[in-house]
């Protein structure tokens, strides 16, 4: 490996590591139920719940499965649910 | 909101602290410099070649990141460029313990550093150690609960507080599950000229031993039972608090966490939770949190 001067790194660069892969359990989202209060997009540690086309998605290649979203859902719009891989 | 801590990070599934810094990167936006010392956020955000960091970031020792923000903050008025925000965000270990010294010449100096503390209360990343930080009666690795003790035998250090006395013009407490408050507080502080000091309550699953999904809600449990009062100090004096609704005894806090199994299963327990319920109820009268 090349260390460059002061070990310098790309901005943002650790998505090239999909966390995904340490996921055991997987949210479920019931967009019906949803009120899109935007919680669990504030709260995910992972900073990988996002709207898209006004849906909170979670980006599986980075979450971990860790249910913060869920248990947070003041609906119980989230499921988390074993993932068969 | 915007998002300049990257996914692929490789902090713990729970952990609160990427939560935190997101939160703390929304309020002060891209303009902004953070340094840190070693700990947690060090590792999980930069294994090297990679960086989970969108704004500029710098790490060098575990004691040193006040006295780096220090040099940031001097260059930066030398440039001219005294808009940019100049963040120290570290964990508890290097704030309440090894940086300490440098923190207080910060301070003391009066430099233009928002230091912000995530506070989960041991030294995690190298297995549990306790710090000033972990608060009276805990389990961590070297304050070990069995036959003979109750674990850490010593309160948690008051940080705010030395904070105050070193006449920093803004200081508070924030919590990963009061997000508005806490976006509120780092703009705040970004605001006010000079130091600032914000220590921000960060529970860790491995260290206190819960199930992840459970972060968020033991951080309100926290601030519910007032063991966790969150306040603000401008110009040393209190400010503001968050009033507590309804205050809940301190053991629906204490049961959610394997770090204090042993208050609830060994002989004289109860009296060491009478004592940090003591705690808890200082803590509202000391700072007018209810009513």
């Amino acid at each position: 490996m090349k260390l460059s001067l002061g070990a310098m790194a790309e901005p943002g660069s650790t998505r090239v590591t999909k966390t995904g892969a340490w996921r055991t359990f997987v949210p479920q989202v019931d967009h019906e139920a949803c009120i899109k209060c935007s919680l669990c997009e504030i709260y995910c540690p992972e900073a990988c719940i996002h709207q898209v086309e006004g849906l909170f998605v979670p980006d599986l290649d980075y979450c971990k499965g860790c249910g913060v979203c869920a248990n947070e859902c003041p609906r119980n719009a989230i499921e988390m649910i074993l993932e068969e891989k | 909101m915007q998002n300049l801590f990257a996914p692929g990070h490789r902090a713990c599934a729970g952990c609160a602290m990427p939560t935190a810094v997101k939160l703390i990167l929304d309020a002060a936006g891209p303009n902004t410099i953070v340094a840190s010392p070693t700990g947690c956020l060090e590792v999980i955000s930069t294994p090297f070649p990679e960086s989970a960091w969108e704004v500029a970031w710098i790490h060098s020792l575990f004691e040193n990141a006040a006295a780096v923000a220090s040099g940031i903050d001097v260059v930066m008025k030398r440039l001219g460029k005294e808009d940019t925000n100049i963040l120290v965000i570290a964990g508890d270990g290097s704030t309440f313990d090894i940086g300490i010294g440098c923190i207080s010449g910060m301070f003391e100096r009066g430099h233009n550093v928002k230091y912000i503390c995530y506070d989960n209360e041991a030294y995690m990343n190298t297995g549990v150690q306790r710090s000033s930080s972990t608060p009276f009666c805990t389990n961590t690795t070297t304050t070990p609960a069995g036959k003979v003790s109750f674990g850490n035998p010593l309160p948690k250090k008051d940080m705010p507080a030395i904070a105050v006395a070193h006449r920093v013009p803004y200081v508070a407490t924030a919590s990963v599950a009061y997000p508005v408050d806490l976006r509120k507080k780092v703009k705040r502080a970004c605001e006010i000229k000079g130091p600032a000091y914000i220590q921000i309550s960060a529970p860790c699953i491995t260290g206190w031993n819960f199930e992840a999904g459970n972060t968020i809600e033991i951080a309100r449990l926290a601030v519910e039972t007032c063991l966790w009062p969150l306040y603000e100090y401008v110009f040393g004096e209190l400010d503001g608090v968050k009033k507590v609704r309804s205050k809940k005894p301190v053991e629906d806090y204490l049961k959610t966490q394997g770090r204090y199994r042993h208050l609830f299963r060994k002989e004289g327990g109860a009296e060491v939770i009478a004592k940090i319920q003591a705690m808890a109820d200082a803590n509202a009268l000391k700072f007018g949190l209810l009513g």
